[in-house]
């Protein structure tokens, strides 16, 4: 192959009402070999009911060096989480 | 009226055709030109293994039936001699490039769609349900094989002369898909299969369409391999067959029974 296909992510729905979940990536031409191949490459053991598939080149991410700035400062702000709560002892499943 | 001895022969055919197509597209793992080529085709391949399990499972039941005792899926597949496979020749052809392949499957999976769309409507049940269960998955390699051949016809000057070359070379192959013969009019009166002669408008025009949308062209070539009845369907194969059957057959010959 002299011109590699492009890269692709696939993300999976595993059950209806789940959100689409990342699986991996894979190469194709186009959109619908993209599905075609995600098909056959990540739903072979019955995983999926709904396939996206996003052209690697299109997903924006944060850099790995603005890891401090951006994630760090919630660390100290435990009062954003909701453990300050006495749980009365008959409340189950929470 | 279908003796069950018919039904076995007519069963044999049909999980036969699977069969050898199952390991022909086996050949393919680990060499597919992309790797995620290699792993759909293997699926297909798979997909047909499925299928001729099945199929020559239950022939192994019909068997029982009017011999006293029935072969296995695993004796049928295994401990069978090239003259006693009723495979179609076209499915034994030699994978050669990706264009054949693709065309040789092109060929078989919009016939196989149409025959198991007709076995669906089975007046033996078990068939009706094997049947049924297969369309889901030859739906899907309709598409597939149709996809290919479309992207590598219409594509550049190479895959475009190398896919007519294929589409050509095989044609001679697909008069065998659609010869009716006693054993095709005795199931076809009896409800359980269709005639097969009967599925050639809707396969032609299915393939025209396919050819026509990847810039290729249908084949012109009117004499077919097998004429006379002297067809795959009959045990007279073309000399592909024992050099693939030498290798699938292998471990059951060598070590009779073997498990794992």
């Amino acid at each position: 192959m002299s011109v590699e296909w492009p890269l692709w992510e696939v993300f999976i729905r595993s059950q209806h009402g789940l959100a689409h979940k990342h699986v991996g990536s894979l190469h194709a031409p186009d959109a619908e070999m993209a599905i075609r191949n995600a098909r056959d490459v990540y739903t072979r053991r019955n995983e999926g009911v709904s396939i996206w598939v996003v052209r690697s080149a299109d997903v924006h991410a944060t850099s790995p060096g603005a890891k401090e700035p951006l994630f760090e400062p919630a660390n100290d702000k435990v009062y954003r989480h909701p453990t300050f709560f006495p749980m009365p002892d008959e409340v189950k499943h929470l | 009226m279908a003796t069950d001895s018919d039904i076995f022969d007519y069963l044999l055919r049909l999980g036969d055709s699977d069969l050898v197509l199952a390991q022909r597209l086996g050949e393919w793992v680990g060499k597919g030109p992309v790797l995620e080529e290699d792993i759909a085709l293997a699926n297909v391949g798979l997909d047909l293994l499925g299928q001729a399990r099945l199929w020559l499972s239950y022939a192994g039941e019909v068997e029982a039936r009017f011999r006293g005792r029935g072969r296995s899926e695993d004796e049928l597949a295994f401990l069978r001699d090239g003259a006693a496979f009723r495979n179609v020749q076209l499915v034994e052809q030699p994978n050669g490039d990706y264009a054949a392949t693709m065309a040789r499957q092109l060929y078989f999976d919009h016939a196989h769609h149409l025959l198991l769309q007709g076995l669906a409507r089975s007046r033996d049940e078990r068939v009706a349900a094997i049947a049924s269960k297969g369309v889901k998955e030859t739906q899907y390699h309709v598409e597939r094989s149709s996809d290919w051949v479309v992207r590598l016809g219409d594509g550049t000057e190479e895959s475009h002369a190398r896919m007519q070359r294929a589409i050509d070379d095989l044609w001679p192959y697909t008069g065998e898909l659609f010869a009716a013969d006693e054993l095709d009019a005795v199931l076809a009166d009896a409800a359980i299969a269709p005639d097969p002669a009967s599925l050639r408008d809707a396969w032609q025009a299915a393939i025209a369409a396919a050819l026509d949308e990847a810039t290729l062209t249908l084949p012109a070539i009117g004499w077919m391999h097998g004429a006379h009845g002297r067809d795959g369907k009959h045990g007279v194969h073309t000399e592909h067959l024992g050099h693939l059957l030498a290798e699938m057959q292998f471990l059951q010959r060598a070590y009779p029974g073997a498990q794992w």
